[in-house]
């Protein structure tokens, strides 16, 4: 069974995490016409903001309750109030999402109470607007926890609870936050083609694709709407995909008797064909021709590919979710996890990576745990240790800064496994090392340890 | 928290600043921020200010004491450039947690971070930056610094400047500010000499100064200390060594220029190494204020003779690009303009100046405007982004240059828009840089994009189009018509 081990060091050497709030943010920035207010300093919001806007390279709506010495001293309750009402005003969003941050929560700010004396004092002035809040203090958890915790209040603040009329073809879908705007718009193909409704939340691929709108919009435009939030609880059933996404499901299905199933991950074959099944069982219809060719396409894809992963040594940090979900894809290529860093401990998916042992912490511990790698898989500020180790990096996950179009790249269903495999497999034919007598000469590789993983004549 | 609420006051009553020269007693007193409003404020946070102005120092540790997201969400952002050192990339940060906050382990784990860092990386210093929370817990970082340095050996210096004291530009002063308490003054440097000069302000934005330097090694003047870009952490520790300063950015750091002229007798001017004319009249300036600090007289014709010759390259070079921008309109917003001499080099090959913002100018920079823009309503202290929206999608302006904030406005706009703020990818100082920033102006205007993504798809509004569409009942206009279409190639949008 997997280790998992617990940071240690005192100062963390290039974090891997970014913050809670960020994740929170992330997932109001799903919904149509909304607006993530951060109730904090004017810094939280600007940290954050340029990290968005350098990954989506869009205009991000993301403002701030502006806490000041005084505010933080006297309390913010004023200032959460004179935001929100700022922020009807101006942008007249159908929704206000307030995460909350390192400084309102040390303080111990009782922010809940707060905006249900804001909406009940300003009743008039923002109806039509609703406000959800999620606690997410920056010293605890990381994008997941964040992105969980705003789902679970959209839907404990604006679904409709109680027992409804279940529409037949209705299926609500929780996706977790790492899968991109291309999953999204794919997701939602694959569930169409079987003749459900699919209604997404989040939903980036309405708001984060990187359209060019005709008119100024100072919020969202796209994304899942307010409306549609409201009547979660008449689908017929909830699919969830990520482990970090149950908590929302389960209080999905306590406020309203919509069961899920949990998908922990829909990249690789078996599992998406569990999740066409489903479909399929679900729609009463057959698979259709197109799933079934991406199938196909899948399984050439598997073995045109495999003899480039098999052996290799591959080092990942990320998010517990997409630690699983890659991981799980390269161990089924036939390569083996030589280092898997992650931001937290406490995910129950980390029981089921398939490595050795998990670390929780930094880029500086992938580092540390990948010279021996063949391939440095994590977010853009993995570059400079890609650097210098001389491996290669898979860019993953948030932020991806330094190059374009991350939130276009399929990940998941059959399409996106096959991707996966040749962007893999494509990185390591560019950085192929010609034979040289040096790297074959059997007598110099005699005083090295006897791997038998890691062949001598590997040239990689 | 007194006394660190005297040095806010302090820095607020700047007596060199230019602001605070129009202000009356009273207004003075106040300071300078500006209360900021709930849901409608933008900008960074005083420690943004501070690791701006400090982190570029590349042989430093610079470990943030504060939970995840004030360093987690903020680090490897700004493009400045190292021409050796590279751990001022390297992120430190004591990450904290929900149970150090609780516990208060804050003061502990900081000091055992400390040494971690000492032990893994040997840094000749290592800056603490305090945050919000860790104000806010009252950590003491100041005691923490000053223990560490003595068990372990080495300059720990503490920047406190946490978020929600106020700006950014509050937290730019208060790093000046330990930089004076903690490190300029404390290592004598043996080599110093009548050409050494500072130069505060400057932060090497991809690789600029490394176009002006050589001008001043032709002059035989060295740069004792740029702070803070592509800095040594000795070279700043020394500064006060130098024999005149030149402040590149006055809103950052005019505090320390001027604490270092009272201090040590460092004679300071403001001078910026955009633009040709300025470029020159900083270098006439150095040489000047060198001179006068007693190196040899003869450098004031050396520094002439070489701007007569750079000018004249620069202008040639310029000249060229006439033809092609001669009338285009530029949008300046940028917060302040930070040099004259870009608007006057741009204006001199013949683009319009068809607006700027004043939020951050002075009293003087706004006459200066007025007289060059001739109409006083293209001068506005900010504007919303719908506002420039409209303004940009009415097409008023052929670009708009400005920092990262508002790229997208103008891009969705269908505007030309070009990066004058940090995160640019061009060197834009000294002759050659002024040169570069008009050729980026001139691609940037001339993409054939932009009629690209102007035009609308032709089945929504060309009705000439459908007009044309093939009619089903004769073959050979069918044929017609698509030879039509397939005639359109790519070639055809350049034109446009």
């Amino acid at each position: 069974m997997v280790r998992i081990l617990s940071q240690t060091k005192s100062a963390a050497v290039n974090p891997l995490k970014s913050s809670q709030p960020l994740g929170a943010a992330f997932a109001f920035l799903g919904v149509d016409g909304a607006m993530p207010l951060f109730h904090g300093s004017q810094g939280c919001t600007s940290f954050a903001l340029v990290l968005f806007v350098r990954h989506f390279k869009e205009t991000i709506p993301l403002q701030t309750t502006a806490m000041d010495e005084v505010a933080t001293i006297l309390g913010g309750a004023d200032h959460l109030e004179q935001a929100i009402l700022n922020l009807k005003t101006r942008t007249k969003p159908k929704l206000i999402g307030v995460c909350t941050t390192a400084l309102v929560e040390t303080r111990g700010e009782d922010s809940a109470s707060h905006i249900t004396n804001i909406k009940l004092k300003r009743a008039e002035e923002l109806a039509g607007t609703e406000v959800v809040l999620a606690n997410t203090p920056d010293f605890d958890g990381a994008i997941e926890e964040g992105w969980a915790k705003a789902v679970t209040a959209m839907i404990e603040g604006i679904t409709r609870p109680g027992e409804q009329a279940r529409q037949l073809k209705k299926i609500a879908i929780l996706p977790g936050w790492n899968l991109t705007v291309a999953d999204i718009e794919h997701l939602r193909e694959m569930v169409e083609s079987f003749g459900l409704k699919p209604v997404i939340l989040p939903d980036v691929s309405g708001s984060l694709d990187g359209t060019v709108p005709d008119r100024w919009v100072p919020t969202t435009y796209g994304g899942t709407s307010v409306e549609d939030i409201r009547e979660l609880g008449t689908a017929v059933q909830c699919i969830v995909i990520g482990e970090h996404m149950r908590h929302p499901a389960e209080v999905l299905q306590r406020l309203t008797g919509v069961t899920y199933v949990l998908f922990q991950s829909l990249t690789g074959l078996k599992g998406v064909d569990r999740f066409v099944s489903l479909l399929s069982a679900i729609s009463g219809a057959a698979v259709p021709a197109g799933v079934r060719r991406r199938r196909a396409q899948l399984q050439d894809a598997l073995l045109d590919g495999h003899f480039h992963f098999g052996g290799k040594k591959i080092a990942i940090a990320a998010e517990p979710d997409q630690l699983y979900q890659l991981a799980t894809f390269f161990i089924g290529m036939g390569s083996e996890i030589a280092a898997a860093v992650t931001t937290t401990g406490t995910s129950k998916i980390l029981e089921k990576v398939p490595a050795e042992s998990v670390q929780v912490g930094d880029l500086g511990d992938l580092e540390g745990l990948a010279a021996s790698a063949d391939l440095l898989v994590t977010h853009s500020h993995g570059r400079q240790a890609a650097e210098r180790l001389g491996i290669p990096l898979m860019r993953v996950g948030f932020p991806v800064f330094d190059r374009l179009g991350s939130q276009h790249k399929l990940t998941i269903l059959y399409q996106g496994t096959r991707d996966l495999i040749f962007e893999v497999a494509n990185i390591f034919q560019a950085n192929q090392h010609a034979p040289t007598p040096e790297a074959l000469d059997p007598f110099r590789k005699r005083e090295m340890p006897d791997e038998l993983r890691s062949s001598p004549l590997a040239r990689h | 928290m007194s006394l660190f609420n005297a040095k806010i006051q302090d820095v607020f009553n700047e007596p060199a600043c230019q602001k605070n020269q129009g202000k009356d007693a009273k207004a003075r007193n106040k300071g300078c921020s500006k209360p900021l409003t709930p849901g409608a404020a933008a900008g960074g946070c005083a420690f943004d200010g501070a690791k701006i102005v400090l982190q570029p120092i590349t042989d430093v540790a610079h470990l943030i004491h504060a939970p995840l997201a004030c360093e987690g969400n903020s680090w490897d952002n700004r493009g400045t450039a190292s021409s050796g050192p590279t751990l001022w990339r390297t992120s430190f940060t004591t990450d904290l947690t929900e149970l150090d906050v609780v516990m208060g382990q804050g003061e502990r784990k900081l000091f055992k971070a400390i040494r971690e860092i000492k032990e893994a990386y040997a840094p000749p210093a290592i800056f603490v930056y305090s945050a919000c929370v860790t104000a806010l817990i009252g950590d003491d970082i100041e005691a923490v610094c000053k223990r560490a340095a003595e068990k372990f050996g080495l300059p720990v210096v503490p920047v406190n400047a946490p978020g929600l004291v106020g700006s950014k530009n509050l937290g730019n002063k208060l790093a000046g500010e330990a930089l004076l308490d903690h490190v300029i003054g404390t290592v004598e440097p043996d080599d110093a000499g009548p050409y050494d000069i500072n130069i505060l302000g400057e932060f090497n934005l991809s690789g600029e100064f490394w176009l002006v330097k050589p001008l001043l090694d032709r002059l035989g003047i060295r740069v004792r200390a740029s702070i803070p870009g592509d800095a040594r952490y000795l070279d700043v520790a020394s500064a006060h060594r130098a024999r005149a300063t030149m402040m590149v950015c006055s809103t950052a750091l005019i505090n320390l220029a001027r604490k270092m002229e009272e201090r040590w007798d460092i004679p300071l001017f403001e001078g910026s190494f955009y633009g040709i004319t300025d470029t020159s009249e900083a270098l006439r300036q150095i040489a000047g204020l060198l001179v006068k600090k007693g190196a040899d007289p003869e450098l004031l014709d050396r520094t002439e003779t070489l701007i007569a010759e750079e000018e004249a390259i620069g202008w040639k070079k310029l000249e060229a690009y006439r033809r092609r921008l001669q009338g285009k309109r530029v949008l300046l917003n940028t917060g302040g303009v930070k040099s004259w001499s870009v608007v006057h080099a741009l204006m001199e090959i013949g683009i319009e100046i068809v607006g700027t913002s004043v939020k951050k100018s002075t009293v003087e920079d706004k006459e200066r405007l007025k007289q060059i823009l001739k109409d006083e309503n293209h001068m506005f202290e900010s504007l919303a982004p719908r506002e420039l929206y409209a303004m940009l999608s009415e097409h008023k302006a052929d670009i708009m240059l400005s920092g990262g904030r508002t790229q997208f406005i103008a891009l969705k706009a269908k505007i030309p828009w070009l990066d004058i703020n940090q995160e640019r990818q061009h060197p834009y100082a000294g002759y050659d840089g002024m040169v570069e920033l008009v050729r980026q102006i001139d691609l940037a205007i001339h993409n054939p994009i932009w009629c690209q993504v102007r035009e609308p798809a032709p089945w929504d509004c060309q009705p000439a189009v459908k007009d044309e569409l093939p009619s089903t009942k004769s073959e050979t206009a069918t044929v017609h018509a698509f030879k039509k279409f397939a005639g359109t190639t790519a070639d055809d949008f350049g034109e446009c």
